[in-house]
């Protein structure tokens, strides 16, 4: 860890916030994702279930 | 057209039309003001003209769901929608009516209300001026967005949330112009690009607002 | 082969299926590398101290942030002219990604001003402006989750993009006026462009460069997923008619 001398807290809690924003939207993204394509297999299957 | 600017007007103005409790919300968010701030002179007459500002701005927002609420809740926008009128004249006389039963009434009761916040004499022609040359630009905005809502059962939140930054631009100007009025500087220069942000929202506005009309009545 | 071909869903998510994992690696390798090059391997500025390691993630995520409404501008005006639907759900699954920017410029932007400003916030016009630009996103974002029906959301959310540029980009010049007259003059600028020396400036465009392709991957990622909830949609309504 370089010294980030008295403005530790500040850049330290900038890269935080950034990293848990990203991670959020992504894991969302994500999440999101998996909900659709899994109800639109559910669905696709209840009307072809031979697909 | 006549007929439906007097339509709207006698509607706005009848019992339950909403004509005076625009100017009943400018007042209370007026009086309100000092008993957040504190009612120490000198703060109260820097930010009068602000205040005087935002509460007509919100007096504004809070009368435009009115707008097309109505007709379209007893059909007669559609029926609106296929006369021989095109929609962009019936959506600018929507604007223009909210501007006369709200927005001009508050450009009257502006100096009445800077009193209580001890605007400072030389700043009263430039409250009016920049009220007057900046409410047309919150009414064609906020039937724009009145347009955009029309037909939601919770629209009014929804509304604020679209307009609200849609009137930044205006308020900004408008604010400026008044705050530089009270402090005696000449406000021609933000009085001007207010005035030209107007005529921009009241050009764009038609044609805006009836395309989303046009969507909703689909 | 013309770029049209890709308005066709199918195609879409073939290629999207296939690009998606380079521009996904591509993303992350450039703005982990980035940010670490940044973070470790850059020495303090004499006025701003540690805190221009800030500039690697706020300057790339403001850049990103206005770009990302620009892409929503041109995706609205593609729906509205030559009714693509995945133009339309491009722009929606654009803005959850540019108001997350946004966001963090704005966050990080306070922070990098602390030194300067000596508080967590400043009205500086360039920071308002995107104060006002994340007022955009959500307003759009409510609105597309307001309106039921997607085809009437696509078209009054676009509207909506098209007039809200209009008065986000007067915002932008209003608010110069706000702050500082017309006159740039003595502005603390968070402008770092200037006269970055090159010893910030490579890991800066590195981190640039990998929130761009950060952002691509996630819209690619977003449509695809926009796409589908179209389809199921579709597929719920027909099975509710039989």
């Amino acid at each position: 860890m370089p010294d980030l001398g008295r403005y530790a807290t500040e850049v330290l809690s900038a890269y935080a916030v950034t990293l848990l924003l990203l991670v959020g939207l992504i894991a969302a993204s994500v999440w999101k994702a998996r909900k659709v394509l899994r109800q639109l297999r559910e669905a696709e299957n209840r009307r072809d279930p031979s697909a | 057209m006549r007929g439906l600017l007097i339509r709207d007007l006698r509607l706005a103005i009848r019992a339950g039309g909403g004509f005076g409790l625009g100017l009943a919300f400018f007042l209370i968010v007026t009086v309100l003001m000092p008993f957040g701030i504190g009612p120490e002179t000198g703060i109260l007459t820097t930010v009068a003209p602000g205040i005087l500002w935002i509460g007509a701005l919100l007096a504004c927002l809070l009368s435009l769901d009115r707008i097309f609420a109505l007709d379209w809740e007893d059909g007669s926008l559609e029926l609106l929608a296929t006369s021989p009128l095109p929609l962009e004249a019936v959506a600018g006389i929507k604007a223009l009516a909210h501007w006369l039963t709200t927005g001009l009434p508050l450009v009257a009761a502006a100096p009445v209300l800077a009193v209580l916040l001890n605007l400072p004499a030389q700043g009263f022609g430039w409250l009016i001026a920049s009220l007057a040359v900046g409410t047309p630009a919150l009414s064609a905005l906020g039937t724009f967005g009145a347009a955009l809502t029309v037909g939601l059962k919770r629209g009014g939140l929804l509304l604020s949330l679209l307009v609200l930054p849609l009137y930044v631009p205006t308020l900004l100007f408008g604010a400026e112009v008044a705050r530089r009025g009270a402090g005696g500087l000449d406000a021609l220069t933000p009085l001007a690009f207010l005035a030209g942000l107007s005529l921009l929202a009241l050009a764009v506005m038609p044609f805006a607002a009836a395309a989303a009309l046009r969507v909703n009545l689909r | 082969m013309s770029i049209w071909e890709y308005a066709n869903p199918r195609k879409f998510m073939a290629t999207s299926g296939a690009l998606l994992p380079w521009v996904s690696a591509l993303a992350a390798i450039l703005v982990i590398g980035g940010l670490v090059w940044g973070f470790f391997f850059t020495p303090d500025d004499f006025r701003m101290g540690s805190t221009v390691k800030v500039i690697y993630i706020h300057v790339p995520a403001a850049i990103m942030g206005s770009s990302a409404w620009f892409m929503m501008l041109v995706t609205s005006l593609i729906w509205l002219i030559r009714r693509h639907h995945v133009s339309a759900l491009a722009a929606k699954a654009a803005a959850p990604v540019g108001m997350v920017f946004t966001l963090i410029g704005l966050i990080t932007g306070a922070i990098w001003g602390q030194p300067m400003w000596g508080t967590w916030w400043e009205w500086d016009p360039r920071l308002t402006a995107f104060l006002v630009l994340f007022l955009f996103y959500l307003g759009y974002m409510a609105l597309w989750e307001a309106i039921e029906n997607p085809d009437a959301a696509a078209d009054l959310t676009a509207v909506l993009c098209l007039v809200g540029t209009v008065f986000a980009v007067i915002s932008r010049y209003a608010l110069l006026f706000w702050n500082q007259g017309l006159h740039q003059g003595a502005s603390l600028s968070m402008d770092a462009q200037e006269n970055v020396a090159d010893v910030f400036a490579y890991p800066l465009w590195t981190c640039v460069i990998g929130f761009l392709f950060l952002f691509v991957a996630l819209v690619l990622y977003r449509t695809r997923t926009e796409i589908r909830a179209r389809r199921l949609r579709a597929l719920i309504q027909r099975e509710r008619m039989a």
